[in-house]
């Protein structure tokens, strides 16, 4: 490496340590995400359900009333009168059923404010559940009470329930190769569009391509210093992760290094290509929020991307930030090796390229 | 490679540049000699940067050549870079990197040994700052090390563009006083773009005036006054309604303008013969001075005699 690659790549690690924004953002930022949500989603299952009960002048139902009269009697902060059931389970934790009595227009009301999830309008002979058949908490609702009714059990008899908390299947293990592949995104576009067009507008640019330093020299460096950089932000989550939640790495690392490099250099070569001509960096922080907020949200990072509508899913899947989360994912939890990653590993460096190439064509380097 | 000695600095041939609507440069032709400090002199918007930008090799001419040691940009950049030191106007480093470590990130460029980047950090007074951030350095600070930065590779030609704009006049003394040790060592051309006559006069020996792109008066100091002979000047405010036929009337008076509010001034000759008869003739109008001052022309009014607008504009 020559002296002055060192002393270009320094800048930033220098940077990144001088900058106490810099740490907390990309170090602490993705270790405090990962420990809420992993927190968030791997607690104690724990459900509540709630129902008002509309009474009917002819008389109870009969499995209703012998369920309510079971329950312990509340007084909520709205001086309603509630009824409380718990029940716990050796395998689906704990679930409290709330009823609470009151009149229709009420139940609506309390229905629109969210306060409940179902109302029952009882009768002698029959049942009545309303609720709105989109939202599965009300269904979940509905299947509990009913068969909890009928044989006092959450689930019916000769079933059984084996819940899944293995290594590798729960929220948390989904979660952290996301956050990982979403770390190095942010750490990318900021630390090289933005930090770019920061060079640009303070001039900085054009006083060092006034010397004799190699152009190519100055471009690689800021690849090194993002690769190393994000290489440390990613090593930091996954030993916390490790530490904290006990997730490991069911496939290839060589194949997971590899992943990573081409993601970087997919990174790198966008940030080339969109800061290439900018000479504003309030033009910057736009670019980077149009490229990334699209990205966080569609390409699974927190959720699964199957939920959006199956046409868009193909071009889900060839986002950058998708090849990469999906990849680490697969390498993390699925065992994965090179052949499954393959996809990834031909896209991301072929992208990195292109745009590496066109955005060097357009450098405004003045 | 080395310097051919016989070769002119800077050789400009109808030199052309323009942007879209405007042309900033406007067929200038001139050459600059080797060890000359030279002033380009004009207020903002004059073209001076574009000029400069385009003798660095950081912007490229519509038409006409630039000749910088004899040799054009194209082909000869990594040899041009070499001889070339420059202060852009207003450069700002990476804020978090210290003194020392932004003169060593410029030094690696030139390859150049850490005992020039010591040498150099005294030069400009910056040793005390060694270990500050750049971004906690004061105007004047920024301003030497920037110079700094432009004299680390000892360069053969030194362009800086408005180096003492904006600081105070302690700060723009410690920067002339740089320049003037470095004038000593005859191997440096400079050239300066500057706003402020008092610069162009104390460190260059030749100044270039420009306007709109074109130079509109070259020469030294004595030249330009000599040249452009405008006479000498008498201003005063009257205490009542002069005649001022009476005074054009003098023997030595050229003319006679308003200046500001009830300002007079007088273009004459020659103050020492003039100034009596001036007075004489006050005293004929029973006219009594409010305010009165001689003095020479300088470039100042030089400028605004030849662009009919101030520097400062």
């Amino acid at each position: 490496m020559s002296r002055s690659l060192i002393q270009l790549s320094l800048i930033h690690f220098r940077e990144f340590v001088r900058e106490p924004g810099i740490l907390f953002w990309s170090i602490f930022f993705p270790m405090l995400m990962a420990w809420v949500l992993g927190i968030a989603f791997s607690s104690k299952p724990e459900t509540l359900e709630s129902f008002a009960v509309v009474k009917n002048s002819e008389g109870p139902y009969f499995g209703l009333k012998t369920l309510i009269d079971s329950s312990k009697l509340k007084i909520n902060r709205a001086h309603q009168v509630e009824y409380v059931k718990v029940f716990e389970d050796s395998k689906l934790g704990r679930t409290t059923f709330r009823f609470t009595y009151t009149s229709w227009d009420s139940a609506l009301i309390m229905l629109k404010r969210g306060q409940i999830q179902l109302i029952l309008k009882e009768s002698p002979s029959r049942l009545e559940y309303h609720f709105d058949p989109r939202s599965s908490e009300a269904k979940l609702g509905y299947i509990y009470l009913s068969s909890l009714m009928k044989n006092g059990k959450l689930h019916e008899a000769g079933e059984d329930i084996m819940p899944l908390t293995r290594i590798g299947t729960r929220y948390i293990d989904f979660l952290v190769p996301g956050l990982i592949a979403l770390g190095m995104m942010n750490s990318i576009f900021w630390g090289m569009c933005y930090g770019l067009v920061e060079m640009r507008m303070k001039k900085l640019l054009r006083r060092m391509v006034a010397t004799p330093m190699k152009k190519s020299e100055f471009l690689l460096s800021h690849f090194i210093a993002r690769l190393s950089l994000s290489l440390l932000e990613g090593l930091i989550l996954l030993t916390f992760s490790w530490f904290y939640f006990h997730i490991t790495i069911q496939g290839s690392i060589a194949a997971l290094l590899l992943v990573f490099f081409a993601g970087d250099f997919a990174f790198a070569g966008i940030s080339i290509l969109v800061s290439s001509r900018v000479s504003n960096t309030r033009v910057a922080t736009a670019i980077v929020n149009a490229m990334t907020m699209p990205m966080m949200v569609l390409s699974g990072v927190f959720f699964s991307y199957h939920n959006f509508p199956d046409f868009v899913i193909p071009f889900i899947k060839v986002l950058p930030l998708t090849l990469l989360a999906d990849s680490l994912r697969s390498i993390f939890i699925e065992g994965a090796g090179f052949h499954e990653v393959m996809g990834a590993l031909i896209i991301l460096p072929l992208l990195g390229t292109i745009t590496f190439t066109l955005g060097l064509k357009w450098y405004k380097w003045y | 490679m080395d310097i051919d000695s016989s070769a002119p600095a800077i050789a400009l041939h109808s030199v052309i540049k323009k942007f879209k609507e405007v042309t900033a440069v406007n067929d200038l032709s001139f050459t600059i000699g080797q060890g000359e400090f030279v002033a380009l002199l004009g207020p903002n918007g004059a073209g001076k940067t574009t000029l400069v930008e385009m003798i660095e090799g950081l912007q490229f001419p519509t038409s006409g050549e630039i000749f910088v040691f004899g040799k054009n940009w194209k082909g000869h950049q990594h040899f041009l870079h070499r001889q070339l030191g420059i202060s852009l106007q207003e450069t700002r480093f990476i804020d978090k990197l210290t003194v020392y470590e932004t003169l060593n990130l410029f030094a690696s460029f030139y390859n150049l040994p850490v005992e020039r980047i010591n040498q150099v950090m005294s030069m400009v007074g910056l040793d005390e700052k060694r270990k500050t951030y750049t971004v906690n350095l004061s105007g004047g600070q920024r301003q030497r090390l920037a110079l700094g930065v432009g004299l680390l590779n000892n360069p053969r030609l030194l362009l800086l563009d408005e180096p003492t704009t904006g600081l105070d006049p302690t700060s723009r003394r410690e920067i002339w006083n740089i320049l003037m040790d470095l004038k000593k060592n005859e191997r440096t051309t400079l050239i300066l773009t500057t706003h402020y006559m008092e610069e162009a006069s104390f460190l260059c020996e030749r100044i270039i005036i420009m306007d709109h792109g074109k130079v509109i008066a070259k020469g030294t100091l004595d030249e330009l006054l000599a040249h452009h002979n405008k006479g000498e000047i008498i201003e005063f405010i009257a205490g009542c309604t002069v005649n001022t036929d009476q005074l054009a009337a003098i023997p030595g008076v050229r003319s006679i303008h308003r200046a500001s509010g009830d300002k007079l001034r007088l273009i004459v000759d020659n103050i020492i013969t003039v100034l009596p008869l001036v007075m004489q003739e006050m005293d004929k109008q029973m006219c009594g001075f409010m305010s009165l001052e001689c003095r020479k022309f300088t470039l100042d009014d030089l400028f605004v005699s030849l662009t009919g607008r101030t520097l400062n504009d």
